[in-house]
């Protein structure tokens, strides 16, 4: 028994230095700098700063705004997708595509991206011969959610897929059987049944949104401003550290936020 | 566990043939420097892709000095690594503003022009500027300037020739911009004749407004994509820099480059030697090397920016001389102006404007 804790204890040893090196020491800079100015000196002016100043607040609701746009939209399309995925006969090969693109580096996804939506790209090109002239594409709102969208599916539909999967199909005969329409399935059972693999979707695309910031970059042409290409702008191009900490902090405790309304309950072991 | 540990060292033993592979193409190619003393070693730190390598060879034959030749893709990297110390280099490269911050910082060795020959081939132009009073610490290797390219299928060069047309109506949702707090706003402190340098708060409120005016017009705010943009035709205006904008026009020949007449700023990239230097004698001979018109002419050559060096501008071909997008007329560069160093407090307050200015167009942008 003894033996036991030791051993487990000795295991534990890589994962404890792992999050004291990676996860603890950085955040603890993190407030170290955010909590000092650029003499040294503690102080809150930073936090005062975001409140007051009219950039970070309309910033925030902005990155906010985004962000749930992007997390609704992925989920209207999992949803549905995870469901239907998971009645296909063929499914290990339906899901295997929806995971390769997931390889595949997303600096160059992103890269592709340019390519597709630019005059001369292939979308452009469709839209010529049905028709509909050469659009710009690139360099505003829609085409930043659009590609954020793309980046973010497979996030969103794999939890839900695998929770949809987990449920016993003995269930959703029982209740067509006893003569539910499939909506009513759909509502009292498949959605009940699958809300945590939800709850995990949500936070595994709606947390990475709030701080894209390459993407704004690349697709938005920094005409999309989110809290994380301030906090790069800051580390980067004006070397505020303290500002772009305090930034990160704020990211961090509204992730915190975001976890605590989509933890799992109910589910004592 | 069984399992695992024949997974393991099967994985490390890869990581090693790896490591020794990796170590063994490096051996081939690039012969180390068997320097018995460091006294005949040069280490310059220099922009990535920044000089021909024939020169390099053609210096060490020339004078026996051994080249450690590093490179670096940022004046904040240059900065740093000076400042930390631990490397020795005697040669490096700052941009305008980093010579005057470094000189502050009292990184910089003060240049013994006893030592140096070939001054007077340099531009007097580029020559006792603010950022560096009498060259005291630096001597200018290449420069460029700022101004507009634009699609001659599309636009005018009528419609571009000054600042403050880029205001005008016709250019709705047409721009591309320079990302970088300075250059972003540059053009509207251009449009509203003031200084680049300004330090008065009425009129850095006045930029602020002016820049978010031009808000309905901008495109975009993007750094080195926008050169496939115009090549492609994607885009058609950019304030960009000319020697990007030559890249494009060779690329594209119906873009076409201009200053507009208020002048645009002039940037310089300069040769300077670090106070911790372990071997200034050598640095002296590097940099008269690089003064000398012919290695100079070959160097403007290779690399295709603006050489300052007038002398070796009759080395160069005619294409590259008369080319008014890499050596523009004097009358156009009458008005140009040169970044300086600003105190932390107005470096600060430029920021401010800069992340205000994107914000507030980002915002006002709306969901099209």
């Amino acid at each position: 028994m003894k033996n036991n804790i030791r051993a487990k204890a000795f295991f534990a040893i890589p994962y404890i230095s792992w999050l004291a090196v990676f996860v603890i020491v950085p955040i603890g800079l993190l407030i170290y700098q955010s909590l000092t100015n650029a003499q040294g000196h503690f102080t809150l002016a930073n936090f005062h700063e975001f409140i007051t100043s009219s950039v970070y607040l309309p910033m925030a609701f902005n990155s906010v705004f985004y962000a749930l746009i992007i997390t609704t939209i992925t989920f209207i399309i999992s949803f549905p997708a995870a469901y239907v995925l998971s009645r296909l006969k063929h499914r290990q090969l339906w899901l295997m595509l929806i995971i390769l693109p997931t390889w595949i580096n997303v600096l160059l996804k992103t890269y592709a991206f340019l390519g597709l939506l630019s005059k001369s790209g292939l979308i452009n090109q469709l839209l010529l011969t049905l028709g509909f002239g050469t659009h710009n594409l690139l360099f505003n709102h829609v085409s930043f959610i659009f590609v954020a969208v793309y980046l973010e599916l497979p996030f969103m539909l794999l939890p839900i897929y695998n929770s949809i999967n987990e449920i016993d199909t003995d269930i959703l005969k029982a209740s067509r059987d006893l003569g539910a329409k499939p909506i009513n399935t759909l509502r009292q059972l498949v959605l009940p049944l699958s809300i945590n693999g939800i709850k995990s979707g949500i936070q595994a695309v709606f947390i990475p949104s709030l701080s894209l910031f390459m993407l704004t970059t690349l697709i938005g042409g920094n005409k999309v401003m989110t809290l994380g290409s301030a906090i790069e702008l800051h580390f980067i191009v004006t070397q505020n550290w303290h500002m772009g900490s305090t930034i990160a902090i704020i990211l961090i405790l509204a992730m915190a936020v975001t976890m605590y309304f989509t933890r799992e309950r109910g589910k004592q072991k | 566990m069984k399992k695992i540990i024949p997974f393991l060292s099967m994985m490390i033993v890869i990581m090693a043939v790896l490591v020794l592979g990796q170590n063994w193409l490096a051996q081939i190619n690039k012969p180390p420097i068997k320097a018995a003393n460091t006294n005949q070693v040069l280490n310059i730190y220099n922009w990535g892709d920044y000089i021909d390598p024939a020169l390099l060879a053609k210096f060490t034959k020339e004078t026996g000095y051994q080249v450690n030749y590093d490179t670096f893709d940022s004046n904040q990297a240059l900065e740093t690594k000076v400042k930390q110390g631990g490397t020795h280099y005697d040669v490096i490269f700052p941009s305008e503003y980093l010579v005057s911050k470094m000189t502050q910082e009292g990184l910089l060795a003060k240049l013994d022009y006893s030592k140096i020959h070939g001054v007077d081939n340099l531009a007097k132009h580029l020559l006792n500027q603010k950022y560096d009073p009498h060259n005291e610490h630096s001597l200018p290797y290449f420069w460029g300037t700022t101004g507009i390219m634009y699609n001659d299928q599309v636009f005018h060069a009528s419609q571009l020739n000054a600042w403050g047309k880029l205001w005008n109506p016709e250019f709705k949702d047409q721009l591309l911009l320079i990302d970088g707090p300075r250059e972003m706003l540059q053009p509207a402190i251009q449009a509203l004749g003031y200084s680049l340098n300004t330090e008065n708060q009425a009129q850095i409120k006045q930029i602020f407004n002016k820049f978010v005016a031009l808000g309905p017009n901008i495109r975009g705010i993007v750094t080195d994509e926008k050169k496939q943009l115009l090549i492609n035709g994607d885009a058609n205006v950019a304030v960009t820099y000319n020697g990007d904008a030559q890249v494009v026009i060779d690329a594209n020949p119906h873009v076409k480059f201009l200053i507009p007449k208020e002048g645009g700023p002039i940037w310089t990239d300069n040769m300077a030697i670090p106070k911790n230097s372990n071997n200034k004698k050598a640095a002296y001979a590097f940099i008269n090397f690089m003064l000398n018109p012919k290695n100079a002419a070959q160097n403007a050559e290779y690399v295709a920016y603006s050489s300052p060096n007038q002398a070796a501008l009759k080395y160069l071909p005619k294409s590259i001389t008369q080319n008014s997008v890499l050596y523009p007329a004097a009358s156009q560069l009458k008005h140009a102006q040169h970044y300086n160093n600003q105190p932390l407090r107005y470096f600060n307050e430029y920021n401010e404007v800069y992340l205000e200015a994107k914000t507030k167009v980002s915002l006002s942008g709306g969901l099209k």
